[in-house]
């Protein structure tokens, strides 16, 4: 069973939801993200999404641009990645790793070295935004073989064959877009997104998270009532952003933003019914 | 050489692709999030049913030859030849069209598309601005919205197309990202499509980009060679010896080449800007000293980091001044069909004064790069020989920026 799975396993034993933190590897320096992945633990997240800096971020807003380019600004490589993500499986080797990046580094790379080196340094999963799986197919081959979860994207553009063709592909769990837009866009529409993951879940038995657009604990609780998992990447780095040269204040109030979600998910009035399964 | 005969070609070698992925060889393909993938979809169904149709393609004719003044003329430049001494040079007069460059052929085409598809908004990237005038020039004819992203170092050095754009009716919107230039420009026009894919057709103005659009506007640009091929055979009952032309993405070289490379004898250069020397790293000639890798939608040759971060560039030209190019020249660069060769910013200014005195033709800093390279082929060819260099703008809206470096105030 794979580090994800046991997670989800996990929360579904408690009855609860998973958090996805994503902050981008190297912002707003590379020294300081290992530290930053433990905060995100502690303040309740469940899986850590971390983003590889690329150039040219295409499919994210202006947040993950501007943070992209301060991780560059320290030449923070995908090597450089690998490296903390080993550093930070010294003190936790519970809490799932998944890179999320373009594909470009990973090419420069080599597929096959990436995939190796990611496993030695005990990551989860690979979500390559560019990537779609018809361009994917030796790389899915590769990462299957390393023990990788490969997770796509779902997109509110997707028609309902391709949703079934993702899901084929799909291990650890599927990400849907729960807009149309760049990561950190706009406003959510919950009831859209519900029928939208009921219908990947006709096709899948892995757990569903809805990501782009989770901003506050309100959201963050909407969200959960209709996923498994909710990711939230732009509300966290505006964070970053914001206190790039206060670090303390920087830990403080992601840890604060993320443990109110935390809470919200837990104790929110639209908590669905779980079996008890110790009956 | 000896002079080639005008005929039809045999086979079929280097004009098949790309294949049902959009791939040529390794190149291509549609590298982009998801959520583009549905519009990708959409669009190239509507290409794939209105390519073959009738109507479509007589009105695509009837723009070019009323609204955009086609065929633009092959001219023969007699004194250049004559100076030279070597190979007679002939400049195929795109800079002739409706604004000033080959870019509307590709915007025209793209939006018939668009009003059948039911878009009711253009978005486009630019770098030299010729491609966002030319797209806001449709937009205004067929009364659309229009947004066109811009660098705001691109809209520095051509702060005369920013004002044209306006006065067509587009907003010119700054893209302060990265080099902030056409690279960044495309990627926030990527942003804006996934943001408004229902309304909005993206008009690429390059062949680059995820499939459809490499092959959609290397199509629509394919007229320059069909019309040079003919002229040529008239106004000297051959077929050329050359073709040379400039390449940033690479339209106006595709557009010129394709309809000649399965004609084993014509030779092609795809001139790429050297910027200040292709061993100085202040360039933009990812064919000459780049790598495989994925940008934009799809896998080409790239400006690129020892980490895959793709690197600034730098032209004097903004409309070569790109990181990535179009994938089938990746394609022809490594089947070994089109030469790729580069020239610096000096050797393109040192063209534009010559072109711009002895045929009276002021050429664009683009169309320059093409220029300089053919003056240095001309010189290993003979008097019956020919070369096409593809005159892809006119000039006059890089002025200021060769009164900058002349230390002229205007």
């Amino acid at each position: 069973m794979s580090r994800i799975q046991e997670r989800f396993a996990a929360l579904a034993r408690d009855g609860r939801k998973a958090l996805v933190p994503y902050i981008t590897a190297g912002d707003p320096h590379p020294g300081q993200t290992v530290a930053l992945m433990h905060d995100l633990v502690g303040a309740g997240a469940d899986i850590i999404e971390l983003g590889v800096p690329f150039s040219d971020p295409m499919a994210d807003g202006p947040v993950i641009q501007a943070a992209c380019e301060r991780a560059l600004v320290h030449n923070t490589s995908l090597q450089d990645v690998l490296g903390m993500v080993s550093e930070f499986r010294q003190r936790d080797q519970q809490t799932p790793v998944v890179l999320m990046g373009y594909q470009n580094p990973i090419e420069v790379m080599g597929t096959s070295q990436f995939a190796l080196q990611a496993r030695q340094s005990q990551v989860d999963g690979v979500l390559t935004v560019d990537l779609p799986f018809e361009q994917a197919g030796e790389a899915l081959d590769i990462y299957q073989r390393h023990s990788l979860d490969t997770i796509f994207l779902i997109a509110p553009t997707t028609s309902p064959a391709r949703i079934k063709k993702i899901c084929e592909k799909s291990s650890g769990l599927i990400y849907y877009v729960s807009l149309r837009g760049v990561t950190g866009a706009g406003h959510l529409d919950v009831s859209e997104v519900k029928s939208r993951v009921n219908e990947i879940k006709q096709h899948s038995v892995l757990p569903v998270g809805v990501g782009f657009g989770v901003k506050d604990a309100e959201s963050a609780r909407d969200i959960a009532s209709v996923a498994d998992a909710v990711i939230v990447g732009s509300a966290l780095i505006r964070q970053i952003a914001a206190h790039v040269t206060h670090h303390e204040t920087l830990r403080k109030n992601i840890m604060a933003l993320l443990a109110g979600m935390r809470k919200a998910m837990d104790n929110g009035p639209r908590k669905p019914e779980v079996p008890d399964m110790r009956a | 050489m000896a002079r080639n005969a005008p005929d039809i070609p045999l086979q079929k070698i280097y004009t098949q692709l790309p294949d049902g992925n959009g791939m040529f060889g390794e190149f291509g393909g549609r590298y982009v999030a998801e959520t583009l993938i549905e519009p990708l979809d959409q669009l190239e169904e509507a290409y794939r049913q209105f390519k073959n149709d009738p109507e479509f393609l007589a009105e695509f004719e009837a723009d070019l030859k009323h609204y955009v003044g086609r065929p633009s003329p092959l001219y023969y430049a007699q004194r250049l030849s004559r100076k030279h001494a070597g190979a007679q040079i002939y400049l195929k007069r795109e800079d002739l069209n409706h604004t000033g460059a080959h870019k509307i052929n590709n915007t025209v085409g793209q939006a018939l598309l668009a009003k059948r598809m039911g878009k009711t908004r253009i978005i486009a990237e630019t770098g030299a601005g010729q491609h966002g005038v030319a797209s806001a020039t449709v937009a205004a004819r067929l009364g659309l919205e229009c947004v066109v992203y811009m660098g705001e170092e691109d809209m520095r050095r051509q702060a005369p197309n920013v004002y044209r754009m306006r006065l067509l009716g587009a907003e010119v919107v700054p893209v302060r990202s990265g080099s902030r230039t056409l690279k960044d420009a495309l990627n926030e026009a990527l942003r804006d499509w996934v943001t408004h894919v229902d309304s909005t057709f993206y008009i690429i103005g390059t062949v680059a980009g995820p499939h459809p659009y490499p092959t959609l506007v290397r199509d629509f640009q394919t007229v320059i060679g069909r019309e040079a091929k003919n002229q040529l055979h008239e106004l000297a009952g051959c077929l050329p010896d050359a073709l040379v032309a400039c390449v940033g993405g690479g339209s106006n070289a595709i557009g010129l080449f394709h309809p000649f490379l399965d004609d084993a004898h014509v030779r092609m250069y795809g001139i790429e800007a050297g910027g200040l020397g292709v061993e100085t790293h202040k360039h933009s000639a990812p064919l000459n000293t780049g790598k495989p890798g994925v940008l934009h939608g799809n896998r080409t040759y790239l400006m690129e980091d020892e980490n895959g971060q793709i690197t600034e560039t730098h032209s004097i030209s903004a409309g070569l001044d790109y990181p990535g190019v179009g994938p089938e020249h990746a394609w022809l660069k490594d089947v070994g069909r089109v030469c790729y060769e580069s020239v610096t910013d000096e050797q393109a200014l040192t063209a534009f004064h010559e072109v711009t005195r002895v045929e009276g033709i002021i050429p664009a800093l683009e169309s320059s790069h093409a220029i300089a390279y053919a003056l240095q082929l001309t010189a290993k060819m003979s008097p019956e020989q020919t070369i096409i260099v593809n005159l892809s703008g006119r000039g006059d809206k890089d002025i200021d920026t060769v009164a900058e470096i002349e230390g002229i105030e205007l």
